[in-house]
């Protein structure tokens, strides 16, 4: 469980975060949506210590992030941001096991290797597993980092735009695997996502940024309104109902 | 071919030790060896197998320095002398020369190739493109204008003459007694290797880095320190091995990925043999004269590296 409590970041005088007061529940997927700008990936960074903070506290099971020490933060959450270094040739295997490095520092064991080979499995890479990472797709390749991420065994996922430049079948693919770790693995997984479609389909909670402060949060029928998402995102807004799940329309 | 490849570089590499030792203007054989000629021995022990050692030594421990930058500057062609190292410690050598009136103050020498390196890359992660020609065009402007404020505080002070000796790599002059300080090639090739992962997590950069708990300045440091450290030692005792710490960890890597752990021992493999290569050549072309070893490395080294720019430029798409 993460609370998030008057956060805040400035940067040159521009607050990119204001005043953000939250939280991200285990066995849910969150998603934090809003336009370019908002402070979706700013506020994802500030939660994982990969941006300092200017105001405010997360709070990681009850302790405050800036307490926890680097290492034991690493076994309780993983972020992943959007475009990792590529120019490195690493097997999607070795990939996988930088996500034990908080447990071994390295020397993997045997329980390491199981935990990776589960991961792998989990994720169906076990045939691809030898091969190098800039032989894959880039939905392959997703699917790699999250495989990292899995083997590092957190509590909690935040995953940065996982769906960037991914055609539609390794969107859904992404998407679907992100649903089975909240609710098959009961982790909190807070993904920052564009498509707004995606989003209602599979998440739990729904947080709506705009400007640096939460428009709307909560349930994906709350959120996903054409009133909410206008004032949003500032353009007209059709909601459809297909199967049950909420679909928007906007041209 | 993986598996028949590091054989075949420890059968190559350790006949062609034994053989370079009986390359040279004396004539060194292992019949007048076994005769008890002490000449010979002495000859094979003060001169011969220093020369071995000392060309083992760089060029294993240079490679491996070119292996470690790459992975802390993310880049494919960063490398000892694509990132000022070099250079700066050309500086410092000649500071040392200024200042202590000697240039053997290592420490002050060190402390200089250090500084420039980490300006370097605290420089290019600073900077936000990251085009893969772009990182060493810096890198060796950066050297230029450091090795340019070298020469003139050189010639100001009258120190021209003991910086020319750095430019030229020569294994010639060897002898016991004055190839020693590359034995430091083996702890830093085994501190590398000790924090492999975490040098390879830092090549992933910052944020991946963090995510695993590790402190990213402090094995950006450690990996400078090392670099640094290596490849100074290399330029004071032998002079310049041009393009060496550049193509040698990217044909590894070329051929067995990027796992720095897997990588160590292959890469000082390698580099060895490359400059022992190269060196027998530069004993050979001429005989009984020799060539600057440079001279051949950077011939060699020049075309290997525009390939590799090639195919670089291919891959980054």
């Amino acid at each position: 469980m993460i609370k998030l409590e008057k956060l805040s970041k400035v940067f040159s005088e521009n607050k990119v975060i204001n005043n953000v007061t939250t939280e991200f529940e285990k066995g849910k997927v969150t998603s934090i949506i809003g336009p370019n700008g908002a402070g979706k990936s700013t506020l994802l960074s500030m939660a994982s210590r990969l941006v300092n903070k200017d105001n405010g506290f997360v709070y990681i099971n009850g302790k405050e992030i800036s307490d926890w020490d680097n290492k034991d933060l690493a076994k309780k959450l993983a972020v992943l941001r959007q475009s990792n270094n590529v120019t490195m040739r690493f097997t999607v295997r070795e990939m996988v096991s930088f996500g034990r490095f908080p447990y071994s520092q390295g020397k993997l064991t045997k329980d390491d290797l199981a935990v990776i080979n589960n991961a792998l499995k989990y994720l169906d890479l076990i045939k691809i597993q030898n091969k190098y990472l800039d032989q894959l797709s880039g939905g392959q390749r997703q699917l790699a980092y999250i495989a990292m991420v899995i083997a590092q065994d957190t509590d909690s996922i935040f995953l940065d735009e996982p769906l960037n430049n991914l055609d539609i079948k390794h969107s859904l693919q992404i998407m679907r695997n992100i649903q089975k770790l909240a609710h098959e693995m009961n982790k909190a997984v807070v993904v920052v996502i564009h498509d707004i479609n995606f989003a209602a389909c599979y998440s739990d909670v729904i947080i709506a940024l705009k400007k640096g402060e939460i428009i709307a949060s909560g349930k994906v029928k709350d959120v996903i309104q054409a009133d909410v998402l206008e004032s949003i995102y500032e353009t007209p807004f059709n909601i459809v109902e297909v199967n049950g799940k909420r679909m928007c329309t906007y041209y | 071919m993986k598996i028949w490849l590091p054989i075949a570089l420890v059968v190559s590499l350790f006949t062609l030790s034994l053989s370079s030792l009986f390359v040279g203007v004396a004539n060194l054989t292992l019949v007048s060896l076994m005769n008890g000629n002490s000449e010979y021995w002495e000859l094979l022990f003060l001169s011969r197998v220093p020369r071995l050692f000392a060309i083992l030594l760089a060029g294993s421990g240079l490679s491996i320095a070119g292996l470690i930058m790459q992975q802390i500057s993310q880049n494919r062609f960063a490398a000892p002398s694509t990132s000022g190292t070099i250079e700066c410690a050309m500086l410092g050598y000649v500071l040392s020369l200024v200042i202590f009136g000697d240039g053997n103050n290592i420490w002050f020498i060190f402390a200089s190739a250090m500084l420039g390196t980490l300006i370097f890359v605290q420089f290019i992660q600073r900077i936000q493109f990251k085009n893969v020609i772009f990182v060493p065009l810096i890198g060796i402007i950066f050297g230029n204008v450091v090795q340019s404020a070298a020469s003139f505080i050189a010639y100001k002070y009258d120190a021209i003459q003991s910086m020319s000796g750095w430019g030229v790599a020569n294994f010639a002059n060897i002898l016991q007694g004055d190839f020693e300080l590359l034995y430091i090639a083996m702890p830093v090739a085994l501190c590398g290797y000790l924090y492999a992962t975490r040098i390879s997590a830092v090549g992933m950069g910052k944020d991946f880095a963090t995510n695993l708990g590790l402190n990213y300045q402090q094995v950006l440091i450690l990996g400078v320190i090392l670099v640094s450290v290596m490849s100074a030692s290399v330029v004071m005792i032998v002079g310049e091995l041009p393009f060496l710490g550049l193509i040698v960890p990217n044909l590894i890597s070329h051929y067995f990925g990027d796992n720095l752990r897997k990588n160590i021992p292959l890469t000082a493999l390698l580099g060895a043999l490359v400059v022992l290569v190269c060196d027998v050549a530069s004993r050979l072309i001429i005989f009984p004269y020799e060539i600057p070893i440079s001279m051949i490395i950077s011939i060699v080294g020049g075309s290997i590296f525009i390939l590799l720019i090639l195919r670089g430029q291919k891959h980054a798409r």
